[in-house]
């Protein structure tokens, strides 16, 4: 299938990547050619067949809202780049 | 012959003798590993002080009268990507070379709770995105049974500890065949579980409704032993199933008359190696030795799982893959202008090709105007090869196949071509989408390489499963061989 190099940047820019013109190339041949091999899929009618997304028969599993155990704040820290009081810490947002 | 070759249940009748204590296991273990893995690599982390100690300690119990459990002592080595509280996990990937979990996955403190010794954290393709452990963001591991190829992916590194003696068991997660095309690559049993049998809670997310841990062992009833320690119903998991399981043990029995195994002619077609036919139809004409009726069956959608596969599960990872970003834990880049350029380079130097192809793969096919076409419709695809198993299953008991198309294939050859690599979990990948168990145990050898059979099971039919892999590991005589690399040392 025809993949465009603009197609690429699309999504490398939603799943937050960012590529050399080296690597847009081979992503953009490498993933046109799964796409292609993907493409078998529309030999199939599916017009009537339900999507499963999960093979459990299990729906909304309920519990008690209950306050349980959690994690102390130290430990849900310690492996935070960086952190002021009890706070994860980022480069300015705006 | 030593300690670290035996299996768990051998071990623990000399346990139970006072023959040997559990701190003897745990050295010959670790002066195994001293030997072999420079070569192998099976480990990414080992931790011998802290797994001596534990020996020691239970050591002391047992002397003071406490009778030891099944896996009492034994040690077992666990995939670098379930958390193990205190020991870095870093699902073999750069983003996360420095993460050390609060917490234990529950299959951890279940594996705790039988006393087990924690040797080391294993080799793996980074976030289990592979089939030859070269996709780790570390180095490659080796085949113990030929060092030129590799011990098959993503689990490569439990398969190769327990093939070396590095081991005695470990676990590995399945995704697609993660557990077993390693597991047959090495000549070592390897059981992906039902979805939903053990917990996974503290296995880091790749297809959540595809991942399952499982067991990577030397024989049938360790299988069984570490499967008992591990499955069951865990509240911390919504998707575990709520039901009481039996002790596997009592399905290790050597009768399979009139068991109706089933052959699915689309799993013997050309992209089937001679040799790895050869293998199978030998074990199928055993099972009939044996009594089991054969049925020849059919899988129609066959086809069409390795596409379906592969929209669904990089549609999962890419979701599950957003939380690297750099801010709570794992690799930061400390030279971005503000927070999305933050997250943009953490990602971008923190995952591998592998991983990043996939992330935008999956991005694709769930980004407008494409869910539809991709990711929706394979979704409907994924009911139709559930449907065509539920068919099968109405005329037998359990499935038999190939584990992988060809035995171990040589590093390098097939890891600039996506596609190709993806192809050698052709036979295994249908039963994830599909959520049911299936076992790799060794059939043979071809040129020094073990090849694997697979049986598949319904739903919560691990039981069956056993039962029929281990009348076939009784009349096969593939458990006491070992790698001519573990001979050398002997």
């Amino acid at each position: 299938m025809l993949l465009t190099i603009a197609d690429v940047e699309h999504v490398a820019l939603l799943s937050r990547l960012e590529l050399t013109p080296e690597e847009k190339e081979m992503y953009r041949r490498q993933l046109a050619k799964i796409l292609d091999y993907a493409a078998k899929l529309q030999e199939l009618d599916t017009e009537n067949i339900p999507p499963t997304a999960h093979v459990v028969p299990l729906q909304n599993v309920f519990r008690e809202d209950e306050v349980g155990e959690h994690l102390p704040p130290e430990k849900v820290l310690a492996n935070a780049p960086d952190r002021e009081d009890n706070f994860f810490k980022v480069p300015r947002i705006l | 012959m030593e300690l670290c070759d035996y299996t768990a249940h051998e071990l623990h009748d000399m346990l139970v003798r006072r023959e040997i204590s559990c701190e003897d296991i745990c050295r010959s273990i670790f002066k195994r590993i001293k030997l072999l893995d420079k070569k192998i690599k099976a480990y990414i982390t080992v931790i011998e002080e802290e797994a001596l100690m534990r020996a020691r300690d239970i050591d002391q119990e047992i002397s003071q009268g406490a009778e030891p459990g099944p896996l009492t002592g034994i040690p077992v080595a666990i995939k670098d990507n379930i958390c193990t509280e205190g020991l870095r996990t870093t699902c073999a990937s750069k983003i996360l070379h420095n993460f050390v979990p609060p917490y234990n996955a529950t299959v951890i403190n279940k594996l705790h709770s039988q006393k087990v010794i924690i040797t080391g954290k294993t080799n793996m393709d980074e976030f289990a995105m592979g089939s030859s452990t070269e996709n780790s963001g570390f180095f490659p591991t080796s085949n113990p049974w030929a060092l030129d190829r590799v011990p098959g992916g993503s689990s490569g590194g439990s398969a190769a500890a327990v093939a070396a003696g590095e081991a005695i068991c470990a676990l590995g997660s399945d995704t697609g065949g993660s557990i077993r095309q390693p597991a047959a690559f090495c000549g070592v049993v390897g059981m992906k579980p039902t979805y939903g049998a053990v917990s996974r809670f503290g296995l880091v997310a790749f297809a959540s409704s595809l991942d399952q841990i499982g067991p990577m062992t030397r024989d049938v009833t360790d299988a069984a032993l570490m499967l008992n320690a591990i499955c069951g119903h865990d509240r911390w998991d919504s998707t575990s199933i709520p039901t009481d399981y039996p002790d596997f043990t009592t399905f290790l029995v050597d009768d399979i008359k009139g068991l109706r195994v089933g052959v699915p002619k689309e799993y013997f077609t050309e992209g089937l190696s001679p040799e790895v036919r050869e293998i199978i139809e030998k074990a199928i004409a055993t099972l009939e030795t044996l009594g089991a009726n054969i049925v020849e069956t059919t899988l129609p959608h066959t086809d069409y799982a390795l596409p379906a596969y592969y929209l669904i599960a990089p549609g999962e990872a890419s979701s599950n893959l957003a939380r690297y970003d750099g801010v709570r834990y794992g690799y930061r880049a400390d030279d971005a202008d503000d927070v999305v350029d933050m997250f943009i380079k953490s990602r971008s130097r923190g995952f591998g090709d592998e991983v990043k192809r996939r992330i935008m793969l999956g991005s694709y096919a769930l980004s407008a105007g494409y869910y539809d076409a991709y990711y929706l419709k394979a979704l409907k695809v994924r009911t139709l090869i559930k449907r065509d198993f539920e068919a099968a299953f109405e005329n037998c008991d359990v499935l038999i196949s190939p584990t992988t198309p060809t035995p171990a294939f040589r590093k390098g050859e097939k890891i600039d071509d996506p596609l190709t690599m993806y192809m050698s979990d052709i036979y295994t990948l249908a039963v994830n989408l599909a959520g049911l168990p299936a076992i790799s145990v060794p059939g043979g050898f071809r040129n020094g390489l073990p090849v694997g059979v697979q049986f598949i099971g319904k739903p919560l039919g691990e039981g069956t499963l056993l039962r029929v892999a281990y009348s076939f590991e009784q009349s096969s005589n593939y458990r006491g061989k070992r790698p001519p690399i573990v001979e050398e040392v002997l």
